[in-house]
C-alpha cells in the first residue's frame, strides 16, 4: 500500500533573534551578528499510511504542533519534503494547495484561538462547507452542519452564540466539527481531546473511529494521554527534542518500549488511584531547542549515556519486531 | 484544621437575551488549609465559571446572584474591584484553563511577569527579575534567561501553560486554582508540576483546587473531589471513595468511559445523550434524562445531597436511601 502522506527528512527552524540591532553583540571589542534559532523539527522521516491513526507523543515543547503545521502546509519546512498521495505539496502557494484544503483538514491545540470570536457557530461551521461546495444548496449546507452539531454533542440550539459564551470543551468540540464538517480524507489532530471529560472524550474518539471505518479517514493524532494514545492507534512515533526516537506499532510501544526515553515517559502515566511521584524521575537539564546537543538528542538526560552519544547523532535503525529506534546503547546491544 | 476558604450557597446567573444561564446552582464546598480539592464533571458543567466566581472574575453578564465567599473571615463574593485587586494574584492565584487570559499577547513574559512580581512584591528591579528566573526553572522551562524576552505566541502550548503556572506561583499564594492546568502538557512534566503544587501545599500549607478532566490526575492528586453535573455538585467524598466506589450514576458513566474501562473492546463507553442545555433544564434531577435507573420521583423533583455510611454525600434518590422505605 502506499502511504497517503510521506514527510522525508524534514527539518522546521524559527529564527528569533528579533530585529538587526537586537542581533548585534560586543564581544571582545567587536561588534558580532548573533542568531537565535529554535529547532522546533530536526530531520524527521515518517510516512502514513491511509486507513491508520499514527499518534505522536512526546514532551511539551518537542515539536509536535510543529511538524502537524508543516505537514498542513501552514509552515514551510527549512529542508526536506512532505508528499501527499505522492505529490509534493510543501512548496505549494496557497492558490495551488486548496485542493488538499478540502482533503486535509486541522484541529487545532488551542480551541480559544483557533475559532473566530466574531463569527457565531453557525457561520463558523458552514462558512468551510460552503466554501468548498459551491455548489451545495442553503438547506443541504444547513442540514449538514447540524448533522455533524449532533455527532459531536453540541445542541443545534447554540448554533447562533458566540464561541466565548461556551466552555472550554464546548469550544473544542465546535473545532473537531468545523474539520469534520467538510468531510476530509486526511485529519490532523492537535490535542483535540485535551479539554474533555472523559465521556465526551469517549463520545468524541468514538465518533472518530467510527468515521474512520466509514470513510477510510486517515489520522495524525496527537496528545497527551497516553492511555487513549494507546487505545486508538494504529502506530506511535516518540519525538524528543524535534526528532523521533522510536516508531513501533501501538501494541508494540507500549508493551515493550524500547528507547530510554519512551520507557521513561510510559513511567509517568498517572493510574487510577495511583500515587504521584513514582515516575522515573529525568536527571540532567532540561534541554532547549535553541541549543541541540551535538549527539543524541536525549544524551543530557539518559541513564545509559556514553562518549559516543554526546558526539554522534543516533541514526534509525529497524528492530526485528518492526519498530524503527534511534539509540546508540540498543544498536550495541548496551540496553 | 482550620478552613482556608468556605462556599456557601453559590449561585451564579448569565443572563443572557435568550434567557438566564444558571452556571453554578447553590454549590457548597469549604476547603481546609492545605487541602487539595479535586472538581470533575462534564464538559460545561460550570467547573471554570465556579472558579471565577471565587476571584471575582465571571465575564459578563456574569453575576453572583446569592450566597457567600468566606476568605479569612471576610466575604469576598461581595467585596469592590479594588478590594478583590489586593487578593487575586496575591493571596489567591487562578491558573486559567485559556493561558491567553493570563498572558497578553503584545507583551513579552518578561515583561508579564516583572509587573506582577513588582505590583505584589515589595523588591528591586533585579530582585524580581531572579524571582521570575527562579519559578520559571520551577515549571521546567528551559533556557529561561533567552525566553523572557519572547512573545507567548512564540512558545509551545504546554510552555505557556508553564509560564502562566509560573506566574500564578510568583506571590506564593494561600490557595491556587488550578483550572485544567497540565491538560497541555506531557506525563513527565505534568508529574512534576504536579509534584510541585503537592509539595507546596504540604511545606507552604497552601489549598489547592484542581478542576480537572484527568481522573487518574485527580486521584492522585487531591484528597477529596467533587463531581459537578449542570451546576450542582452531585457527589463529593474522598478521592479514594470517589474513584473506586462511585455512587451517583453520572460519576459511574465518567469512570466507565475511560479508556481502561473498554475491556479490550475498541468502542469506549460513552454516557448516552448530553447534558441539558441550562437555557432548558429539566424540572427534576439534572441527570435523568440520561439515567438508567432513575424512577418517577426523579423527573419531579430536585435530588439534594445525602451523606451516606462511607462519608460520600451524594444527590441521587436512587442512592441515598431516601427511596427506601
Ligand atoms: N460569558 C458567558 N456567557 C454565557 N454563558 C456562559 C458564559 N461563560 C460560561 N457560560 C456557560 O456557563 C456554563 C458553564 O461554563 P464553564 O466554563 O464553567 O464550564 P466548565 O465546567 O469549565 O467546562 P469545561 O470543562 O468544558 O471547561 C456553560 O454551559 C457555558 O455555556
Ligand atoms: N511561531 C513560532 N516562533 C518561534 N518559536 C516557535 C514558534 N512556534 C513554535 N516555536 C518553538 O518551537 C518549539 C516546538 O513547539 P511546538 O508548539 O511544536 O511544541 P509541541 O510539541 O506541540 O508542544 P506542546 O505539547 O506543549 O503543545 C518550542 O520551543 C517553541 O517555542
Ligand atoms: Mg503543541
Ligand atoms: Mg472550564
Amino acid at each position: 500500500m502506499s502511504a497517503i502522506l510521506e514527510i522525508h527528512d524534514v527539518d522546521k527552524h524559527f529564527d528569533i533573534s528579533g530585529s538587526f540591532l537586537d542581533q548585534l553583540q560586543l564581544s571582545k571589542g567587536k561588534i558580532t551578528r548573533k542568531r537565535t534559532v529554535v529547532k522546533a523539527v530536526n530531520n524527521v522521516t515518517l510516512d502514513i499510511q491511509p486507513g491508520e491513526t499514527l499518534s505522536i507523543v512526546g514532551e511539551s515543547g518537542c515539536g509536535k504542533s510543529t511538524l502537524a503545521r508543516t505537514v498542513m502546509g501552514l509552515y514551510k519546512p527549512n529542508k526536506g519534503t512532505i508528499s501527499y498521495r505522492g505529490d509534493r505539496i510543501d512548496h505549494l502557494n496557497s492558490v495551488k494547495m486548496l485542493p488538499y484544503r478540502t482533503k486535509m483538514q486541522m484541529v487545532f491545540q488551542d480551541p480559544y484561538a483557533s475559532l473566530n470570536p466574531r463569527m457565531n457557530v453557525r457561520q463558523i461551521l458552514e462558512e468551510p462547507v460552503r466554501f468548498h461546495n459551491p455548489d451545495l444548496s442553503r438547506s443541504e449546507i444547513k442540514a449538514r452542519v447540524s448533522e455533524v452539531m449532533l455527532q459531536v454533542g453540541v445542541d443545534p440550539v447554540w448554533a447562533s452564540n458566540y464561541p466565548h459564551e461556551f466552555s472550554g470543551g464546548q469550544r473544542q468540540r465546535i473545532s473537531i466539527a468545523r474539520a469534520l464538517v467538510v468531510d476530509p480524507e486526511f485529519i490532523a489532530a492537535d490535542e483535540p481531546i485535551a479539554a474533555l471529560d472523559v465521556s465526551i472524550q469517549a463520545q468524541i474518539l468514538n465518533l472518530l473511529m467510527d468515521a474512520q471505518e466509514q470513510r477510510g479517514l486517515t489520522y495524525l493524532f496527537i496528545s497527551h494521554d497516553l492511555s487513549v494514545v494507546e487505545h486508538i492507534s494504529t502506530r506511535v512515533a516518540v519525538m524528543y527534542l524535534g526528532c523521533i526516537c522510536e516508531l513501533a506499532t501501538a501494541k508494540e510501544l507500549f508493551s515493550n518500549p524500547k528507547h530510554p526515553y519512551t520507557q521513561a515517559l510510559l513511567s509517568a502515566i498517572p493510574r487510577l488511584g495511583g500515587k504521584i511521584g513514582g515516575h522515573v524521575r529525568l536527571s540532567g537539564d532540561v534541554p532547549t531547542p535553541i541549543n541541540l546537543p551535538s549527539g543524541c538528542a536525549f544524551s543530557g538526560r539518559c541513564p545509559h549515556v556514553n562518549e559516543r552519544c554526546m558526539q554522534e547523532i543516533p541514526a534509525q535503525l529497524k528492530l526485528e519486531s518492526g519498530s524503527v529506534v534511534a539509540c546508540h546503547g540498543i544498536e550495541e546491544g548496551r540496553i | 484544621m482550620e478552613t482556608l476558604i468556605d462556599i456557601k450557597n453559590l449561585r451564579v446567573d448569565f443572563a443572557l437575551r435568550s434567557g438566564t444561564v444558571r452556571a453554578v446552582r447553590d454549590v457548597s464546598l469549604s476547603i481546609n488549609k492545605g487541602e487539595r480539592l479535586g472538581i470533575v464533571g462534564e464538559s460545561g458543567a460550570g467547573k471554570s465559571v465556579l472558579g471565577f466566581s471565587i476571584i471575582n472574575l465571571i465575564s459578563k453578564p456574569g453575576k453572583i446572584t446569592d450566597g457567600e465567599i468566606i476568605f479569612k473571615g471576610h466575604d469576598i463574593s461581595k467585596y469592590s474591584y479594588d478590594q478583590m485587586r489586593k487578593i487575586r494574584g496575591n493571596r489567591i492565584s487562578m491558573i486559567f484553563q485559556d493561558p491567553m487570559m493570563t498572558l497578553n499577547p503584545v507583551l513579552t513574559i518578561g515583561t508579564q511577569m516583572m509587573e506582577t512580581v513588582l505590583a505584589h512584591m515589595d523588591v528591586s528591579k533585579k530582585e524580581a527579575e531572579k524571582i521570575c528566573l527562579e519559578k520559571l526553572t520551577k515549571v521546567y522551562i528551559p533556557s529561561p534567561e533567552k525566553r523572557l524576552s519572547q512573545y507567548p505566541h512564540e512558545f509551545s502550548g504546554g510552555m505557556r501553560q508553564r509560564i502562566v503556572i509560573a506566574i500564578s506561583l510568583l506571590t506564593s499564594p494561600n490557595l491556587i486554582i488550578a483550572d485544567e492546568p497540565t491538560t497541555a502538557l506531557d506525563v513527565t512534566i505534568q508529574a512534576e508540576i504536579m509534584d510541585l503544587l503537592l509539595e507546596l501545599c504540604k511545606t507552604e500549607n497552601m489549598g489547592l483546587i484542581l478542576i480537572t478532566h484527568d481522573l487518574a490526575v485527580v486521584s492522585e492528586v487531591t484528597q477529596r473531589i467533587a463531581v459537578l453535573y449542570a451546576g450542582k455538585v452531585v457527589e463529593l467524598g474522598l478521592s479514594e471513595q470517589i474513584i473506586n466506589n462511585p455512587q451517583h450514576p453520572y460519576t459511574q458513566g465518567l469512570i466507565q468511559a475511560l479508556p481502561q474501562m473498554a475491556g479490550g473492546k475498541k468502542r469506549l463507553n460513552q454516557i448516552p445523550g448530553m447534558m441539558p442545555s441550562l437555557l432548558d433544564m429539566p424540572k427534576g434531577c439534572p441527570f435523568e434524562p440520561r439515567c438508567t435507573i432513575c424512577i418517577e420521583r426523579c423527573k419531579q423533583e430536585i435530588p439534594i445531597l445525602k451523606e451516606l455510611e462511607s462519608g460520600t454525600q451524594v444527590a441521587c434518590f436512587m442512592r441515598n436511601g431516601a427511596n427506601k422505605r
